[in-house]
Parts: C-alpha cells; structure tokens; sequence
C-alpha cells in the first residue's frame, strides 16, 4: 500500500472499499423504528383528529382558549378548513380541517390519507397507537442497551472536542449547504453535525415523545405526579408531543433528503447489510 | 455484485408492497381480526405494568379551587331524556333510589338523602376525557368502598358493574345503555367516590345527577353519570358484548388508565 505521499505518481483511479458501517442491531432497531415512528404518527393523527386543539397549562377544553386549533366552517357546497396557531389563521381546504374521504367532503383535521385507519376512529387509533408505543419503547432500551454496553455511543456518536467547535460546526454547515459530503476517511465515520443531530434524536426528541405521552396518562400521573410539574400540566404535555412529533417528522425529512444527496443506494445498502462503500482518490497499489 | 442487486430488487419490492399497503391495506388490515388481537396485546401490558409501577393507593393529583376549569364541558349524554328520568328531575330525584345489589351479603337501597348523610370525600381532579382534553371539577359524594363494606362482599367478587340511566342507542336488548365495570382494586381506591354534588352544587343533570362515579386514575368514559344500580360480580363476559362497558363494547379499552 503506497498510502503514503508518492511523489510523481502514475495517473490517480478512483478506487472503492467496502467497510461495516452499521452493525447488526443497529440496523434492525433503525428498520422497526422507522416502522414503528411512521404508524405510531399516523395513529396519532387519527387520535388528535377527536379533540383537534391543543391547551397550555393543566387543562383545556372547548371553551378554553386553544393556541392551536384545526377547524373547519360550513360552505354552501363544501366545508371550508382553517389551520389556526395562536392568532395565526390559514385557509387549508383540502388537506387540514376539510378534506375529501372516498370522494365526499369531511370534516376532520387530518386528511383519510394521513391517518390510520382513514376513516375516523379512535379506538383503533388508539390500540394501534400504544401497541406500537410498546414495540417503540422495547426496540429503544435494546438499541439503548446495546449503545453503552458495546460503546457505539462512545465510539461513533460522541463528538470530540474539536469537532464541536463552533470554527468546524461552521465550516460543515457550510459543506452541508454546497451538498459537498466527505470522502475518502473522513467518509468512515460521522461528521459533526450527524453526530449532534443524532444524540438529540435519540437523547432528547424520542425520550421527551415518551415522556410526554406517559404525562398524558391518567394512572401514570398518580404514580409520578412530578410529571405533570416539569411538563406544566397534561395540556401542556399534550402540546409539547405534538410539537416533538413535527420536529422528529422534520428531521426525518432531512435525514431522507440527505440519504438521497449523499449516495441513496450506498446508505440504504448500509443500512441494510452493512456495507458502506467509501471512494478514494487514491493511487493504485 | 449479483448479492447486491438481489437486495436492491428485495428492497424496491419491499417498498413497493410497503406502499401498496400504505395505500390501500391499513383499514383492511385494520379490521382484520388477528390484527385486533395483536394490537389489544398491548391493554394488557399497559394494565399490568401501571398496576406494577403505580401503587394501588396513589392518588391522582389533588388541585385548589383556583385551578376549576371555568367551564366544565359535558360530554356524552347531556340528558337521559327518558319519562322515568324526566319524573325523577321533576321531583328532586326523591323517588330515586340506588340499589347495591349481586355478590354482596347485604343488598342495599339508598335514597339521595342517605348517601349525603354518609361520611363524604371531596377532592379537586382533572377529568380526562379519552378525545384528549381536560377539566378540572369539585367533585363531593361518598367512597364506593365504605358502602362496599357496608354490604359486605361474598367470595369471588371481582367487579363493580354501574347500570345507567342513560340510553345512548335505542336498541331492543338494552345494549345501548350506559354501563361501565371496576375491579376492586379501583373500587376501594380512597378517591373513588359516588358524587352528587359538583364544584359545589347538587350534581347538573347534563354531568349526571343524581349520583356519577368518580375513578380517578381513569379517562372520563369510566365515569359512569346517571348511575341506577350498582352489582358486584365474578364476572362480566357474560354483559352484552362482553367487553365490560358501553364504550369498551364499542373498542375502547376496558382498562382506561392511559
């Protein structure tokens, strides 16, 4: 391997070499989150389809003041739909507040195609909602497990020092936005932002979903009363899922959009099997 | 390479089959039996591990009389319309009468003046209804498990079944009217209590006077309004559709601790 600096070398071929880059568990816990987030959002939608606003505080009904609200007014020929935050009112015919199920007008805050079921309801929401809040919630202690017993936290997610300067944050932002991802070593492992992103998904984002959804529960909240004080009360809670829900809907979009423009196949195979096929303008051997 | 493009092909024909599911399944899926059974695995486990981790005597939070909710909404029946009903708020609910009754030593009557002349509770709560949003009430009225005790339980009682007063689909078998059941272990909770009166004042007939449970710990649908009767039981498969109440015969959880 003539890795090091060769001097008038030959003309330089791109080469390909495969490394592991995601093991076993991560791949499979990765795989059932993505089923797991995508129908637990869709159930939640058809939940919050029965009470369309969201309260701050210990609680919130009807003739409280909402600081969300997804309505809908009657037409001559068709109902109109209004997505409101705080003052804020939008006109979302179509797909928020009115939309059409099976060809027909609806009043309903989410669209058919959104929830699951499509039509409206609730209990099958519900009882899809929590068995896969159930799946969620195994599938993370054991990728939570696996992280800090097989130091993948430590060796792959904890940033350096000097990687969380606000100097090198500053420059990947910069490469991030002319879509110019790292090559060559720097490919082999995550880069900063990644690294950051990340532990905010998995340390911050997913454990305040299941927080704030246990604050939700009427027994949970007689056992661990303290909940609903570092929420601000049910409503509150009830708030902050639904708006954790949309931040992790918008990493998603991303995340997904960032798997395209770095190589769709070399990640999704990565993530599949493992391999990460890294390219390097090396010379030859 | 060939590995490689047999995955590629499992992969796209994953997604494709994810997406025609995505499309067009999710309500077969959905009212598909074993599916339902699959999903309703997860009542149990929510049942088992809230009765593992929250102790049979915790209290649900407790608030001050600044923290009512202005307005209380009233969900469900707002009246049960019916002529006995309609005689009983006509003369002040005194020809009502509530009847304790089933696997019990002593089966009891109790008129509205009886029950106020028992030793009361009176706790501030939130009411948490299963559409999402919350109330907070004054809720006064006496501890179901003093008038258990009083009427003593015979051995192998299990449950509290509430008969109402209210119909909410007119049907031929009675299916359609309003019952709901406890465990014991929800029935001698010391904040479940038979209320009459409400943020002060003789229970409304839109929140269910005379008499309506009070679980909490529980959505607002385990709340029984209009309650007429009270049987204790072994079992209740054997109600109408078996699952233990009016909405847990229509899908809901019997267990409604979440």
């Amino acid at each position: 391997m003539a890795d090091i600096d060769a001097t008038g070398a030959p003309p330089v071929h791109p080469r390909t070499m495969y490394i592991r880059r995601h093991s076993i568990v991560t791949r499979l816990t990765h795989w059932l989150n993505v089923l797991c987030l995508s129908l637990l959002l869709m159930s939640g939608m058809q939940i919050f389809n029965a009470h369309p606003a969201l309260y701050w505080g210990q609680y919130g009904a009807n003739a409280d003041p909402s600081w969300l609200q997804i309505s809908a007014t009657d037409g001559d020929t068709q109902p109109y739909g209004t997505f409101r935050i705080g003052s804020l009112t939008i006109p979302t015919t179509g797909v928020l507040g009115a939309s059409k199920e099976d060809g027909e007008w609806t009043v309903r805050a989410f669209p058919a195609w959104a929830t699951i079921p499509s039509y409206q309801d609730l209990a099958a929401g519900r009882r899809w909602h929590f068995f896969f809040a159930w799946l969620f919630v195994f599938n993370g202690l054991i990728y939570l497990l696996y992280g800090f017993v097989a130091g993948h936290f430590r060796r792959d997610l904890a940033p350096s020092g000097a990687e969380v300067s606000p100097r090198n944050l500053w420059h990947e932002i910069v490469e991030h936005a002319r879509l110019r991802f790292p090559k060559g070593e720097k490919a082999k492992r995550y880069n900063a932002l990644q690294k950051l992103t990340y532990l905010i998904v998995i340390f911050i984002l997913l454990p305040l979903m299941l927080a704030t959804g246990l604050t939700m529960s009427p027994g949970i909240d007689a056992g661990y009363p303290f909940l609903l004080d570092i929420f601000g009360g049910r409503q509150t809670a009830r708030g902050i899922h639904f708006i954790t829900a949309w931040t992790i809907v918008l990493f998603v979009l991303v995340h997904v959009a960032m798997v395209i423009l770095s190589g769709l196949w070399n990640n999704i195979r990565s993530m599949v099997t493992g391999r990460y096929a890294i390219r390097t303008e090396g010379e030859d051997a | 390479m060939s590995k490689i493009v047999s995955r590629r092909r499992f992969l796209i024909g994953s997604a494709a089959s994810l997406g025609a599911i995505g499309l067009t399944g999710c309500d077969d899926i959905t009212e598909n039996q074993n599916v339902q059974k699959v999903l309703a695995l997860a009542e149990g486990l929510t049942m088992g591990t809230q009765r593992l981790l929250v102790s049979p005597q915790a209290l649900a939070r407790e608030y001050t009389d600044k923290d009512l909710s202005p307005t209380f909404r009233s969900n469900g029946t707002d009246n049960p319309g019916s002529e006995d009903y309609a005689a009983m708020v006509e003369n002040g609910f005194s020809t009502w009468k509530l009847k304790i009754d089933g696997m019990v030593n002593k089966p009891m009557e109790f008129s509205l003046a009886d029950l106020k002349k028992l030793p009361s509770r009176t706790q501030i709560t939130r009411h948490d209804c299963v559409e999402g949003w919350s109330a907070i009430g004054k809720w006064t009225g006496v501890p179901l498990g003093l008038i258990l005790q009083s009427a003593g339980l015979k051995p192998g009682a299990r449950y509290a079944v509430f008969y109402c007063a209210d119909e909410l689909e007119q049907t031929l078998d009675g299916s359609g009217r309003y019952y709901e059941s406890i465990d014991l272990i929800d029935a001698f909770h010391p904040q479940t209590i038979l209320a009459y009166s409400m943020n002060g004042k003789d229970l409304e007939v839109a929140h269910g006077a005379p008499l309506r449970l009070r679980v909490e710990r529980h959505l607002g649908y385990k709340h029984a309004k209009y309650v007429m009767r009270i049987e204790i039981r072994d079992k209740f498969s054997d109600l109408w559709g078996g699952n233990g109440g009016f909405w847990e015969d229509r899908g809901y959880e019997w267990y409604a601790g979440i």
